[in-house]
């Protein structure tokens, strides 16, 4: 085992086996569509081929009559009269008056094997009467578009605005006019970002079970088992409590499966089968089609800056489209645009637009991404024009400790300064850069979250521990929380167990998401075994007959705080452990609450590429994360999360993207027209991990899932101005779009840069 | 749609079943010999989470029909490690490395690596990353994918 | 009581008589958006909707995080990870 920096610690910064390895490496683990039950039916999905349609009829007769099928679902059978959210969840689940997207479910079937249901599925007429559609955000915005859903605007809408704006909002500080007024050089330009999709290799999956009773079961892959079951519960009109929600081993996530798709299908099913279970398994063409891509933005930027770097204005407007339904992250990605930057004149302004695309759900740092891609594209463009160096003008003008962030509130600990030079330090800054290649740096930011957080640990009779968790363990949560319980506790890491439970095992948890579960149930499960160790050392003092406050807890084993306490050998938790039975009974703890002390993350990275002028082409030569992690508790896996990130990052850059026909209808929904980076695509990811530590969290987590997407969409277009001279401000920087803009450029080629 | 008989062989084991002659390779293994560890992420030959061998050649089970398989031997992830459980060196190189976050693509690395090994035992980096083109992983950015390879390669070439 | 100095997002300014700063007296975060909704009623829809409050620098669900003489409050739109 390696230490990882600070060696203050027996265990924390080590980087022992998963306690799930064996399982994964062995295809033991079940996930979402291994399980099976007795008297399982199968379910499948009719969806909609339009983009915008009123459903007129739906003739379910036909795959009625089918022998072995077993029932049919519209949106008739699910309740009315919900409201808000709920009611949008319903509409994503079901289509009612209208199918909205491409791909939008309007029936479903259970039968008795997958085949004879996808068969059954086919036997549904739906008869539609089709609307005319719009999908690109800046289409969507406009007063004569077709409006979606009326009626759908919320308050902050001011009167007049176009049909299809559901939320509006600006927020800022300061004088931006003055700001600017002082600048020697302000530019203003317009970025867009196209629809991505988290691309989790595993297609959502689960079995549900619900009887006349109200009472259900379900097994399904989630990031947060008790969002399924309050959104189920929601949108069925049926009891929480009494549906027990079990998570699978997940497939991956990024926020893609922290809310609900098909899961109360697979429920009204079975309501309507009897009670028997059904199994839904959704196909990628289902995926890409119906479930969370992220939001396609379109934002202006204006920044004012001085012939030193000092930044003195910033100005955003963007609009996003999150589909037919509220909710893209236009807020988000605000917040985050200019999160790095000390300004003393800022403004923000943004559109949630509704478009005829699926209900985008989160996607890793949520908005993030497209903020930094239009703001640190912009400030490369002054820098590169100034002739100052990138990582100087973000040094200058980085918010440090104190500072007002750019949304408002005051900073509390932040690494963002230590990343930038942690990133100038680096090697990969003096590599030669040679010709068609060019360097790209940008920084990236992202808030972290607490959340609601239920856990329980207990000790076992032979002193071993045993954890509960609520949040699924995406990449490597089990371990890192038995490191952090076990370095507690004072005893081995693999003398604790963690295991992530069902709905009926806990209260109340929010899923894995907002780079939360290490810090979260990280920060629960060390609350809890304070608890625990605090009992042991009750219990420790009464054997002794001293008082409890002079007993403390050191290497595993309870002991009088000094000889004046009395003269006791160490009394070790194995000790202590066998004896529980008739000392009291079980040893455990517990926290319910909303953890406080979120430190947030900042991160920097740098990027070198070729470009093949003949095709487009761009080759990733070198690639450096640099991220404040506030503490890694198990440094390999804070290394994938930094490597993931920029590798979902550098898809969305250069190939991911949805693509639409004039029909409306999602031409790519297949991996291989939806093509995500591969590993003969990419080099090694190189990573450095800065600590500064968070003194919110026991051992100085931050949470380090999200920060690391949202640099690498403008690095990379910052190293391939670099390279060629030529800067792209819509995403992807597809080879034929790199290539036009290069021939275009210029009859002799592209102006190719002398590498610094 | 009457359903045909297979005997095949899986992980050395004499199998039977019965399948719909619609039904893929993948879906025989998973649902009619409960074999899980196989996934589906695609179902179009595109992501390789379904990775077999079939007579010692490397095929997405997805693009293959069960009825294929009548009379040819298939290793699957649940043959990899030794009959003791003793891990296969890449399997341990996998868990050492953290090369798997949700493990969901694991068992399909895991046998498409084994191929290559078994094909080119000193392979270069290019090489590896060439050869696992054609399985995807969301999570790790394959940095860890391919060095865990790498070194198992090393170890085995030393073992040998 | 104490006194809490409470920043609005631009967009709320216009619900609280164009004030980007209001005062109003709470002991927890539940009281501040309380008293704001007695103290100016055209707000109660856009905090009903659901608010995150950052408090110190740190946003925050819990309706019971204390307050007091000088906290930093800003209102922001509610924050959501992936």
């Amino acid at each position: 085992m390696t230490k990882n920096g600070s060696s203050e610690f027996r265990l924390v910064g080590t980087r022992p086996n998963r306690p799930d390895g064996l399982d994964k490496v062995t295809g033991r683990a079940r996930y979402g569509a291994d399980a099976s039950m007795p008297g399982m039916l199968h379910g499948a999905v009719v969806r909609s081929p339009h983009a915008h349609a009123r459903i007129v009829k739906i003739d379910t007769s036909k795959a009625e009559a089918l022998p072995g099928v077993k029932g049919v679902v519209t949106r008739a059978d699910f309740p009315t009269g919900l409201t808000g959210e709920d009611w949008d969840l319903q509409e994503n689940t079901m289509a009612g008056e209208k199918a909205l997207y491409d791909g939008h479910a309007v029936a479903a079937v259970a039968a008795t094997s997958p085949l004879l249901a996808q068969e059954a599925a086919r036997l549904i007429e739906v008869e539609y009467e089709v609307l005319p559609h719009v999908i690109d955000v800046d289409d969507a915005i406009k007063p004569d578009a077709p409006a979606i859903r009326p009626g759908a605007a919320d308050h902050s809408v001011p009167e007049g605005s176009p049909p299809n704006v559901v939320r509006y909002l600006e927020f800022g500080h300061g004088d931006i006019e003055a700001g600017f007024a002082e600048a020697d050089l302000v530019m203003e330009n317009t970025y867009k970002t196209e629809a991505t999709h988290q691309g989790y290799i595993e297609p959502h999956a689960c079995v549900g079970q619900l009887g006349a009773d109200g009472k259900g079961e379900m097994w399904v892959c989630t990031q947060g088992q008790w969002y399924i079951r309050r959104m189920c519960a929601a949108v069925l009109g049926i009891e929480a409590a009494q549906l027990r929600v079990t998570p699978s081993e997940i497939g991956g996530g990024f926020g893609g499966k922290t809310t609900i798709f098909m899961e109360p299908l697979s429920l009204a099913l079975s309501r309507k089968a009897g009670g028997k279970p059904v199994k839904i398994v959704m196909s990628r063409s289902e995926v890409l089609r119906a479930t969370g891509p992220t939001a396609s933005a379109s934002m202006d930027v204006k920044i004012g800056m001085k012939k030193d770097g000092t930044i003195t204005a910033g100005y955003a407007n963007f609009r996003m489209q999150g589909g037919a339904f509220p909710g893209a992250p236009v807020d988000m990605a605000l917040y985050c645009a200019f999160a790095g930057y000390k300004l003393a004149n800022v403004k923000h302004v943004g559109y949630d637009v509704l478009a005829n695309r699926p209900k985008c759900a989160a996607y890793r740092a949520p908005g993030s991404p497209m903020g930094a891609f239009a703001v640190e594209s912009l400030v490369d463009e002054m820098a590169r024009k100034l002739g100052l160096d990138p990582l100087d003008v973000r040094l200058k003008n980085a918010v440090r400790e104190g500072d007002k962030a750019s949304y408002g509130p005051t900073f509390g600990s932040i690494g963002l300064v230590e990343t930038l030079e942690a990133a100038k330090a680096h090697p990969n800054l003096k590599a030669p850069l040679g010709p068609n290649q060019g360097r790209g740096v940008a920084c990236g930011y992202w808030f972290n979250h607490g959340g609601e957080t239920s856990v329980s640990m207990a000790i076992g009779e032979d002193g071993t521990a045993t954890v509960s968790v609520g949040t699924p363990d995406i990449g490597g949560g089990r371990a890192s929380i038995a490191l952090m319980v076990a370095e507690t506790l004072g005893i081995d890491y693999d003398d604790v167990r963690v295991n992530v439970v069902e709905t009926g095992a806990l209260g109340v948890n929010e899923p894995t998401h907002g780079s939360r579960a290490t810090f979260a149930s990280g920060k629960a499960a060390v609350e809890s075994t304070n608890q625990a160790i605090k009992e042991m050392c009750r219990r420790a003092a009464a054997e002794w007959g001293i008082d409890p406050e002079a007993v403390e807890w050191v290497n595993g084993a309870a002991q009088p705080t000094s000889s004046n306490a009395g003269k006791f050998a160490p009394m070790t938790i194995k000790e202590i452990a066998a004896k529980m039975g008739s000392t009291g009974g079980p040893i455990s703890g517990h926290y319910e609450g909303l953890p406080s002390g979120v430190g947030a993350s900042f991160g920097t990275h740098v990027v070198d590429v070729e470009v093949d002028p003949e095709t487009g082409r761009t080759t990733i030569l070198r690639y450096l994360v640099v991220q404040d992690a506030g503490r890694a508790i198990h440094p390999a896996y804070v290394e994938g999360q930094y490597q993931g990130g920029a590798v979902q990052g550098i898809g969305w850059a250069l190939n991911e993207a949805y693509i639409y026909g004039e029909d409306g209808r999602l031409q790519n929904p297949i991996f291989l027209d939806y093509r995500v980076p591969v590993a003969s695509d990419l080099p090694m990811i190189d990573t450095v991990i800065v600590e500064v530590p968070n003194p919110g969290h026991p051992y100085g987590v931050r949470g380090v899932g999200e920060t690391g997407i949202t640099p690498p969409l403008p690095a990379i277009a910052n190293a391939i101005e670099h390279a060629t001279g030529q800067r792209i401000r819509h995403l992807p920087i597809s080879p034929p779009k790199l290539l036009k803009a290069i021939k275009s450029a210029a009859p002799s080629g592209p102006t190719l840069q002398a590498a610094e | 749609m009457s359903k045909i008989h297979v005997t095949t062989t899986v992980n050395g084991d004499e199998v039977e079943f019965l399948t719909d002659p619609r039904e893929t390779l993948l879906d025989c293994l998973r649902d009619h010999l409960d074999l899980t560890g196989s996934k589906e992420g695609c179902g179009t030959g595109d992501c390789g989470a379904c990775s077999v061998t079939v007579d010692g050649t490397l095929v997405s089970s997805c693009l293959m029909l069960g009825v294929e398989a009548e009379g040819k031997k298939i290793e699957t992830i649940e043959g990899m490690a030794g009959k003791d459980g003793e891990l296969h060196p890449l399997q341990r190189k996998f868990i050492e490395h953290a090369a798997l976050q949700c493990g969901f693509c694991t068992p399909g690395f895991l046998v498409a690596s084994k191929a290559l090994l078994e094909k080119n035992p000193d392979p270069t980096e290019t090489e590896v990353r060439y050869w696992l083109a054609g399985n995807l992983c969301r999570c790790t950015g394959y940095d860890k994918i391919v060095r865990a390879v790498m070194d198992a390669a090393a170890e085995m070439r030393g073992a040998a | 009581m104490p006194v809490i100095d409470v920043n609005l997002w631009s967009s709320l300014r216009r619900f609280a008589g164009g004030e980007e700063i209001v005062s109003v007296e709470a002991e927890t975060v539940a009281g501040m958006i309380n008293a704001l909704k007695k103290a100016y009623p055209d707000l109660a829809p856009a905090l009903d909707a659901g608010v995150s409050v950052s408090v110190n620098g740190e946003i925050t669900n819990n309706r019971f995080a204390p307050l007091e003489e000088g906290s930093e409050v800003f209102l922001l739109q509610p924050l959501k990870g992936g």
